[in-house]
């Protein structure tokens, strides 16, 4: 490859996919993208970027970007960041969100899948907690192909075996010859989207957690700034941003601040006289889908109406937990269930109404 | 210095078990069969084991058993370390008290991350 074609080529990759090429990256390249040309029927890297550079090549193009993806993941990956959620996050939002009762998390750079399963093992894991809230994770990626392997859900025995405790893996996954199947409880609570960082995500709507995890390791600092201060605008003033360890916020924007003692967990500017964020939602988002919001600040009224009694909100906890307990044969205690509940939602209660 | 004890009745992988556990700062001890392993044990309690199914004179399984019902038997975290790699070999060794399991072949990484995993590291 001479110069000219690595320089048309990290000229490429950086428009489309954000990605930063150093200029003693020649050799990665050469090895990924060798199969590419070899599948698009092209003899050379040389011939492939010529044929990048024409018109109506959009599968090439594709093609490259993907191949240039470096997509490692495994579970439960850095541990740090999943505790974060189950400790800090996860509480504070089910109290936060006790009257809407609907919690959205983001995984930005998803990869083959790791991030939003591990995160969906933990709130089954926390099932009484969780169980009358609505969850919604989002997974999205750039490449196609590990968007595909994510929505399987099956991993090799090398990869459920890192991070990956055993009590999960016998809990959650099923064996298929060499395959370790996610089950189907877990699969249905991710969806999964194509989506470019670079581009508009603003339709995506509000989220209470964002993971974007050793994704900004690959761009340059006004890539980065522009993606933080665009996520800035989906995540509410009590929400939270959460990094891969390698990664910050700080020198790079003020909408951003770290949670003290929580490494690579940042929340929204806590900024005095910062209008209510929802409201600010509102208006900056017309595609929000979610218009009844109460807003934050204000105490939230719980809408159930006697905790004593079998609201709709508990008849409807019931339902969402026979509904995603096919592969699980453990047994619940109606009663016992419904009281644990109760007892949460008057916790949420008090302290939501304390402010 | 954590002591950790290789049951395994091929060499080849108590040598590379052991640098790898070295690696991590552990003592390594060796056994070639769950006889020798419970031996050692009763010698002087491990931290941790790290344990072939399949071996000649005792298996691995026999071996736990054992060990759980020794006096302080119950302390070593337990890490299957097999070729047996099916889920119903999984919950059988779980449930004769192993604290995790690792299926073969394994490298580095697999090693370090169960080893966290169970507070060893
Ligand atoms: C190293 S993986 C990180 C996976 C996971 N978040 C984790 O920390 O384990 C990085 C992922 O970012 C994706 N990616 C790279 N550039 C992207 C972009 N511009 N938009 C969306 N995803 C991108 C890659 O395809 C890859 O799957």
């Amino acid at each position: 490859m001479i110069t000219s074609e690595y320089e048309f080529l990290r000229g490429f990759l950086k428009s489309r996919s954000g990605l930063v090429l150093s200029n003693e990256k020649q050799y990665l390249v050469e090895s990924r993208l060798v199969p590419v040309a070899r599948r698009h029927d092209l003899a050379s890297l040389s011939e492939l970027i010529n044929s990048l550079r024409k018109p109506g090549t959009k599968q090439l193009q594709e093609d490259v970007v993907e191949a240039m993806t470096t997509n490692e993941s495994f579970f439960f990956r850095d541990k740090t960041p999943f505790e974060h959620f189950k400790e800090e996050m996860l509480p504070k939002l089910l109290e936060k969100r006790a009257a809407r009762k609907k919690i959205r998390i983001w995984c930005s750079a998803a990869s083959t899948g790791q991030e939003p399963y591990s995160l969906a093992m933990i709130l089954r894991e926390n099932k009484i907690k969780t169980s009358s809230y609505q969850f919604d994770i989002l997974g999205t990626d750039i490449s196609k192909e590990v968007l595909d392997k994510a929505r399987l859900g099956q991993y090799s025995q090398f990869e459920v075996q890192r991070g990956l405790p055993i009590q999960m893996l016998m809990k959650y996954f099923t064996q298929q010859g060499e395959i370790w199947q996610v089950s189907n409880d877990l699969r249905a609570m991710v969806q999964w989207k194509f989506l470019n960082l670079l581009e508009n995500f603003s339709h995506l709507g509000e989220f209470d957690i964002v993971f974007c995890r050793n994704v900004l390791i690959y761009f340059d600092q006004p890539t980065k700034i522009d993606i933080l201060n665009r996520l800035a605008k989906l995540i509410p003033a009590d929400g939270y941003l959460v990094l891969g360890a390698a990664e910050t916020v700080v020198g790079l924007t003020d909408q951003f601040e770290p949670v003290p003692h929580m490494r690579g967990l940042y929340r929204p500017k806590q900024s005095a006289g910062k209008q209510p964020e929802p409201q600010k939602m509102a208006n900056s988002l017309k595609a929000e889908p979610i218009s009844a919001r109460p807003a934050v600040g204000k105490p939230h009224v719980p809408s159930f109406s006697s905790p004593a009694t079998n609201t709709p909100a508990t008849q409807n906890t019931m339902r969402t937990n026979s509904a995603s307990a096919p592969d699980k044969p453990q047994k619940f205690d109606r009663e016992k269930l419904n009281a644990s509940l109760d007892s949460l939602r008057r916790l949420n209660a008090q302290s939501s109404n304390k402010g | 210095m954590k002591q950790c004890l290789v049951v395994d009745d091929s060499t080849v992988i108590r040598k590379v078990a052991r640098r790898i556990l070295e690696d991590m700062g552990f003592e390594v001890v060796e056994a070639a069969d769950g006889q020798q392993a419970l031996d050692a044990c009763l010698n002087k309690m491990p931290e941790a084991v790290l344990l072939d199914w399949n071996m000649p004179v005792m298996d691995g399984m026999e071996f736990l058993q054992k060990l759980r019902t020794l006096e302080a038997g119950a302390a070593p975290v337990v890490v299957f370390c097999t070729t047996e790699n099916d889920m119903s070999h999984i919950v059988q060794a779980m449930n004769a008290g192993a604290n995790e399991y690792i299926m073969k072949p394994f490298d580095k990484e697999i090693m370090e991350a169960k080893f966290q995993e169970v507070g060893l590291i």
